[in-house]
């Protein structure tokens, strides 16, 4: 490779490789050890923020491998993230180990996602995006009514999670497994994209009638990524519930899922940075919405009053101009900048 | 029994508002093939304009009424030329979600201007209420379900017989060969957005006299889906009947679960249960077009 000028390949195993030249490899293990580092020198409420798009990322990841990458639009991650919260903290609450509480969350609310994922074998497009949306709302009554279990409005109290004798009871120690859980995820569904059934996900979101003439088993695909993705969708919430340490129904309520669907839109569709740019974009979008509201009230002194109102209200209008302006995402213009960079100062 | 009656004259009533947002529905998709997530929230603005005018403006209810629907036609064209135009041709998912966009800016908008609270209308029919048989209904429940079978005859007969109507579905059935026969498939779409606006503003000004007006008004938009489901997506008939029977039967189930299991609030889901079935059994509705694929 050394002395050539751009990258050849000469089999498909090299162009599949995650890492095609020395230079990324470099750059991501400086990225990765600056971040393991980060709870060093960073306040603690910015590390919260760290926890916060770890766990993002995973949810995030998960609702791209399914909508992005199998084309199987789902209006129901927000519910699926509140099942693995509540079964996870279900069972810390029976005196589960950590580890095995969040593994069975994950575990049943893949067989939820699954569960709603069978009509996908006979609906597409909209049809299934209405039929993930009744289950968003079915799970959400589930979640307030079934009081005995979920404790409904008053919500459910839990403790920091406790791995072999020790409580991370802190923003820096959860941060450590926040981050490894979110690596973990990426790393799965990275690999499972090159794998033959990421291509067979691919081939069914983008034509699924070819699919099946070459052999792909649509049903049999399309419950695959429904399982995987709600498992991390799951895996996501049972870390989130441990983290703030009190989970009540509205928090996975409509309005998560189409955050998580933002994020996706925003980072870009089927693309595995894309969901960590998204996650990254609407996690900080209300902090840097916060300054700036304070930043104006110093100017207009009314305007915190109209804030709360107008926060829903940008964020939609974001991923509006997303879609209109930039409807390929964050990854895309990245790429864009690291070809411009690649060719400077010659543009052409 | 007459506790049933009493929901199911209320579920009527409740129905006929849905049906006619799911006319609105119905126009869109059939039309443009567009799914409006956004429904439910051009019924809340049109309802706060109607309010805006009548209560603060002080203007005569009539003449606010006309002027609200003039309004929901210049949001409609709006809507359609900003924000659906260039999406055109884009994948499903970016449509409904630029309409799911497009709910949340109306409703901060809503909020900004006229807050949480919930507003009344001043009473425009007698509150004395009508006695139909031993039931007593009030008035502007019988002016709501008259005003929306009204408003679903005209369109009916607008579609079968004018010749926009008639343009219309040709672009509905195939807009390549609409076009090619010299219809303004653009038009069709901006006056089919006008259309939704309109209905949707009506439905909302009918809520207002009912149950006056919140910032939660947009969720009436999600029971739209079981709705159309119900009926079709693309059927005016089924948006009509899919409509009145959601409404009846999440009021009735709502009170037989209260009075038999003692569950509150089944109302929100009962016609989401319904749509899962409805899903799995027959998921182009009772009067959609089954469309057929072979591999």
């Amino acid at each position: 490779m050394r002395g050539k000028c751009g990258l050849f390949h000469t089999s498909y195993a090299s162009e599949t490789r995650f890492f095609q030249t020395g230079f990324q490899k470099l750059s991501l293990g400086v990225f990765l050890a600056l971040l393991l580092c980060s709870p060093f020198f960073l306040s603690n409420y910015q590390v919260s923020m760290l926890n916060m798009i770890n766990i993002a990322v995973i949810g995030a990841v998960a609702l791209n491998l399914l909508t992005g990458c199998c084309g199987q639009i789902s209006l129901g991650h927000g519910a699926f993230i509140g099942v693995g919260a509540y079964t996870t903290g279900l069972c810390t609450l029976a005196g589960w180990p950590f580890f095995a509480a969040l593994l069975f969350g994950g575990l049943v609310t893949a067989v939820v996602g699954m569960l709603f994922g069978i009509p996908s074998l006979r609906l597409k497009g909209i049809y299934l995006a209405i039929a993930t949306l009744a289950a968003q709302l079915i799970l959400s009554y589930v979640f307030l009514h079934w009081e005995s279990v979920t404790g409904g409005s008053i919500g459910m109290g839990l403790d920091a999670p406790v791995i072999l004798g020790m409580s991370l009871d802190n923003d820096a120690k959860m941060f450590y497994l926040t981050f490894g859980v979110a690596a973990a995820s990426v790393l799965l569904v990275a690999n499972i994209l090159r794998t033959r059934h990421g291509r067979a996900f691919v081939a069914i979101r983008d034509f699924h009638q070819s699919a099946e003439s070459v052999g792909v088993n649509l049903f049999a695909y399309k419950l695959q990524a429904f399982a995987v993705s709600s498992f991390l969708a799951g895996i996501a919430g049972g870390l989130w519930a441990h983290y703030t340490m009190y989970i009540t129904p509205e928090q996975f309520d409509i309005m998560l899922s189409i955050q998580y669907l933002a994020m996706i839109i925003i980072g870009g569709l089927g693309s595995v940075l894309g969901s960590i740019f998204g996650a990254v974009f609407v996690t900080l979008l209300p902090e840097f919405l916060g300054a700036l509201a304070q930043l104006a009230g110093s100017f207009f002194p009314n305007i915190s009053m109209y804030f709360l109102a107008l926060r829903e209200g940008i964020f939609g209008l974001i991923l509006v101009l997303f879609l209109i302006f930039e409807p390929e995402g964050l990854a895309h213009r990245w790429r864009l900048i690291k070809a411009y960079w690649k060719l400077y100062p010659f543009a052409h | 029994m007459e506790y049933y009656l009493q929901l199911f004259v209320n579920g009527l009533v409740v129905g006929s508002i849905y049906s006619l947002v799911a006319l609105g529905f119905v126009i869109i998709y059939k039309a443009t093939k567009v799914v409006n997530f956004a429904q439910g929230e051009m019924v809340m603005v049109g309802a706060y304009i109607c309010f805006a005018l009548t209560v603060q403006m002080g203007l005569p209810f009539l003449v606010s009424f006309l002027m609200t629907l003039f309004f929901s036609v210049i949001l409609g064209l709006c809507i359609e030329r900003v924000i659906l135009r260039p999406l055109i041709g884009e994948p499903i998912i970016s449509v409904i979600m630029v309409t799911v966009g497009l709910s949340t800016v109306l409703k901060s908008l809503v909020q900004l201007f006229w807050g949480t609270q919930i507003r009344v209308y001043p009473p425009i029919l007698p509150t004395d209420p009508i006695w139909i048989a031993g039931v007593p209904v009030a008035p502007v429940y019988i002016a709501a379900f008259v005003l929306s079978a009204l408003l679903f005859t005209v369109f009916s007969l607008f579609f079968k017989y004018s010749r926009t109507g008639i343009a219309m579905r040709a672009t509905a059935m195939d807009q390549q060969a609409a076009q090619s026969m010299g219809i303004g498939v653009k038009n069709i779409f901006a006056l089919s957005w006008c259309i939704a606006a309109v209905v949707s503003s009506i439905g909302g000004i009918i809520l207002g006299n009912i149950n006056g007006i919140n910032a939660q008004l947009g969720h009436l938009g999600l029971k739209v889906f079981p709705a159309v489901i119900l009926g079709g997506l693309d059927s005016l008939l089924g948006a009509a009947l899919g409509g009145l029977i959601i409404g009846v039967l999440e009021n009735v189930a709502d009170g037989f679960m209260q009075q038999v299991f003692s569950l509150p609030g089944f109302k929100e889901v009962a016609a989401y249960v319904v749509l899962v079935i409805i899903l799995m059994l027959r998921p182009y509705g009772l009067f959609g077009t089954h469309e057929i694929e072979r591999v």
